[in-house]
């Protein structure tokens, strides 16, 4: 019998059917993965199961007894923990305390003291039982991201989690502690645990789990066993067609428009965030920055923009900054965050579109925007980039992120600059718009277009780039010509590896 | 261009029904108050509406006090645009008034125009000069506009006070006031019974302008961008302290305004203590209006409307004018309210 049965689990939102009629069943003992593009319903059936919210119609039936969840609560009594994808964790405190929270010392329940030391010591004992090596007098903001990882899923374990749910639990993450996580994964599966592991990847999924588990537009498009599949078949149930990966031509560069010289650039907390050597960007380039998130690639690209101020160093952008104004149409910035840095939620699609050519033709002038020649603009511009929008009038807050990142690169790519900077591009995208994004990226190279590519996902990078710049911990480790960068070099070198280390490790 | 006008229309349409829905639920509870005082809520609100518009005279009054509310309710709106709170248009109306009454008092000789012309731009710039150091506070150093505007409204205040007292006081000096302005400053009276002048065209007209700014021009998305999100607007060369520097500005000089038009269009001098609070009620009327240049004429009315409204209602019903005031809060309680249930709809759905 297995732990967890959900049998046609279905709920519905105004105007959408987020989950329809989906079984889904999880043995003990075994890693099954939840895969799909975003808004394919894995949020959703997640939720029915933590008590988030209430399904419209279906069971869900833990060792073969129905439950009904009205809060997270009941779930976590129930057996069930959810790693979230954002941390659930409170800065300030340590390990241990945060472990705790909202518990009761479990030894004497009416105690009005806080028992940190006993419960320390149940933490590091099963912290010790399945490899998550962690510091329980740390505390929380002291710890890196992966560190941070290994706390939430201590917290479900103390709660006695015999289903874990990790929700892509390997976006914050370096190759190297991707690795450590999947040991970790199979360690509490084989310790008779079960782990649902919710992920957008095909190669991770194919790596680590038993059995997949496809979902598309809301209802489940097929569960099939790790050993017997292949991504192509993946890629296949989870977008419903083939996917062609990208294909880069020969790149010819032209001349260097963004030249850098011992550049030191500070992040928020006043600490140093960058510290590069050098390196130049030629039209009809893609330079690829490789780095897990937290690696000054934020602040990088930032001083590049001009956003941020550069410490010391030389910043070269061969005359494309002549004046403020200058420097922003003639750099084009996708930033990272489109939500606080690119767009205008509650604004039009028009306005947005505007933003940054608003005070000249053909938009605008000084003193008046042409209105008719934008909203004319941002329909031609929903057309080419295939957004999905009722029109120009819109507000983009009713957008998808995938049409809203399109309508940001549309703006960015409309004002031609020769430089374009593109921050996660593809970050929360599904496939479909990724594989979009990734074809405009490439045309607009092979145009002579210079772009500097910030990514987190070493695939993108390594598709899409002519050369690799690997960043950690503000330094560049390396750059290496696409011909040569590797996963594993990459992936070293990602880790904290000079090049050539990586490069004799790596067998290249 | 039909289809942005009719977006707009339709989002404006919604705006104003949901002022609407509140002043409705506010007259109805306070009908329940009415009739715990032992008055009868119809008879009241018929002396009300008597009062504000039964006759010319009447109606003259509530647009005489319509004009103010107009210029510090655009004055709020304007900086709300570009999420600043400004508190200070009361201080900025007292600037505007200072310079205006001192252009019309001392700079004789002038044909009318040209005198009433510098007059209203003397008291913008007043406005906007106390408006732009709460901005420039604000920019340069960081200090919070909430509470820099609203200091700065006691040392504009006790500063007229003062000048009043004694600098400008008229001789031989008997009463704390200044001299009259000019003939050749004052603007023509429309109805010479009421206080009404054409400075409620020009409020009119200045709201106009004030939407065409903000909707129509490079200035105004740029503005409305900043307040909408700094780092979006940053991130697109924005240079986001310079807007929160301008709008200061603007906002400060529509609310100087208010101080001319009340100088130069009816009260002819400067007093003590002159504003019965209109720059406080502005940021009520923008809230009513929804910092919405045309919504703000509309509820600068309905709170002028009110006031005036409400002596005759006392006069005949018995009932404190006060009343007027619970009638006002209760307004923005309930627009508060609705504004509330939608952020909690938006979070449900989302």
């Amino acid at each position: 019998m297995p732990l967890l049965r959900m049998e046609r689990i279905t709920k519905t939102f105004p105007g959408v059917v987020a989950n329809d009629r989906i079984d889904l069943a999880v043995d003990r003992g075994e890693i099954h993965a939840l895969l799909g593009e975003n808004g394919s319903g894995k949020t959703t059936l997640m939720n029915a199961l933590y008590g988030l919210h209430r399904p419209d119609s279906g069971r869900i039936l833990l060792d073969g007894a129905e439950v009904r969840f009205s809060s997270p609560m009941d779930a976590i009594a129930a057996g069930i923990g959810m790693v979230h994808q954002h941390f659930m964790l409170v800065p300030p405190l340590t390990v241990v305390e945060n472990i705790v929270l909202g518990l009761k010392t479990a030894n004497a329940p009416r105690s009005p003291l806080l028992d940190l030391r006993t419960a320390a010591a149940r933490v590091r004992e099963l912290a010790a039982t399945y490899g998550l090596d962690i510091d329980t007098g740390a505390q929380i903001w002291q710890l890196p991201v992966g560190a941070q990882q290994r706390v939430e899923i201590l917290k479900a374990l103390y709660r006695d989690a015999d289903l874990l749910i990790l929700d892509e639990p390997t976006a914050v993450l370096a190759p190297s502690e991707v690795r450590h996580l999947i040991g970790v994964l199979r360690g509490l599966a084989a310790s008779g645990k079960a782990v649902i592991f919710i992920s957008h990847k095909l190669n991770e999924v194919m790596e680590v789990a038993d059995r997949i588990s496809v979902l598309r537009g809301g209802r489940l498009a097929g569960t099939v066993a790790a050993a017997e599949t292949d991504p192509a078949e993946l890629a296949r149930l989870m977008v419903g067609r083939d996917i062609v990966p990208p294909r880069r031509r020969e790149g010819r560069a032209g001349d260097p428009v963004l030249r850098i010289e011992a550049l030191r650039v500070r992040d928020d907390r006043g600490l140093r965030a960058v510290d590069v050597v050098g390196f130049s960007l030629s039209s009809g380039e893609i330079l690829g920055i490789a780095g897990v998130d937290g690696n000054g690639q934020k602040e990088l690209t930032e001083a590049i923009a001009g956003v941020r101020a550069i410490e010391s160093g030389a910043l070269d952008l061969t005359g494309l900054a002549p004046s403020r104004g200058e420097r922003f149409r003639n750099i084009g910035h996708v930033t990272e965050d489109r939500h606080h840095t690119g767009l205008l939620m509650s604004f039009p699609l028009w306005e947005n579109l505007a933003l940054k050519s608003s005070d000249r033709p053909p938009f605008g002038s000084p003193l008046w925007l042409r209105v008719d020649a934008m909203r004319r603009a941002t329909a031609r511009a929903i057309e080419t980039f295939s957004i999905r929008a009722q029109g120009p009038d819109s507000p983009v807050s009713a957008l998808s992120g995938g049409n809203q990142q399109k309508l940001v690169l549309a703006r960015e790519l409309g004002l031609r600059p020769r430089l374009l900077l593109a921050a996660q591009p593809t970050r929360g995208l599904d496939v479909g718009a990724t594989e979009y994004i990734h074809q405009r990226l490439l045309a607009a190279r092979d145009e002579g277009m210079a772009i500097l590519l910030v990514s987190t996902e070493l695939d993108e990078v390594l598709a899409l780039s002519d050369r690799v710049l690997v960043m950690y911990e503000g330094r560049a480790m390396g750059l290496v010509d696409a011909g040569e960068a590797t996963r594993e070099t990459v992936g070293m070198m990602m880790a904290g590896m000079e090049r050539h280390e990586a490069a004799v490790q790596g067998g290249t | 261009m039909s289809g942005a006008a009719a977006a707009r229309g339709l989002q404006a349409l919604r705006a104003t029904s949901i002022s609407l829905a509140a002043i409705a639920l506010a007259l109805a509870a306070s009908a329940v108050l009415i009739l715990l005082a032992g008055a009868d809520p119809v008879a009241a609100y018929w002396a009300l509406l008597q009062g504000a518009v039964g006759d010319g005279f009447a109606l003259g009054n509530t647009l005489a006090r319509t004009t103010p509310l107009i210029f510090t309710g655009l004055a709020v709106a304007f900086a709300f645009r570009c999420n600043l709170l400004n508190i200070g248009a009361e201080g900025q109306l007292y600037a505007g008034a200072l310079a205006s009454v001192v252009i019309g008092i001392y700079l004789t000789g002038l044909p009318s125009v040209l005198h009433i012309a510098l007059s209203i731009a003397g008291g913008f710039l007043a406005g906007a000069a106390w408006g732009g150091l709460a901005g420039y506070l604000r920019a340069a150093r960081g200090i919070n506009e909430i509470i820099s505007t609203i200091m700065l409204n006691f040392v504009a205040i006790f500063f007229v006070s003062y000048l009043v007292h004694g600098p400008l006081a008229e001789p031989p000096g008997f009463f704390h006031q200044t001299a009259m302005v000019a003939e050749t400053a004052r603007l023509p009276v429309i109805y010479p019974k009421s206080d009404l002048s054409v400075a409620i065209f020009l409020a009119v007209a200045v709201a106009l302008l004030t939407a065409y700014v903000l909707w129509r021009t490079p200035f105004g998305l740029k503005l409305r961008a900043v307040g909408e999100s700094t780092g979006t607007a940053r991130f697109s060369g924005v240079p986001v302290n310079r807007y929160v520097f301008g709008a200061m500005s603007v906002s400060g000089g529509l609310a100087g305004l208010a101080g001319t038009t009340e100088m130069i269009g009816g009260q002819y001098r400067l007093l003590d203590f002159f504003s019965p609070g209109y720059g406080f009620d502005g940021i009520a009327v923008a809230f009513l209006g929804r910092s919405d240049p045309i919504g703000v004429v509309f509820a600068a009315f309905l709170f002028a409307a009110l006031r005036v409204g409400a002596n005759h209602m006392q006069r005949t019903t018995g009932l404190p004018t006060s009343l007027i005031l619970v009638i006002q809060g209760m307004v923005i309680l309930f627009i508060l309210g609705v504004a509330v249930l939608e952020w909690y709809r938006r979070r449900q759905r989302g």
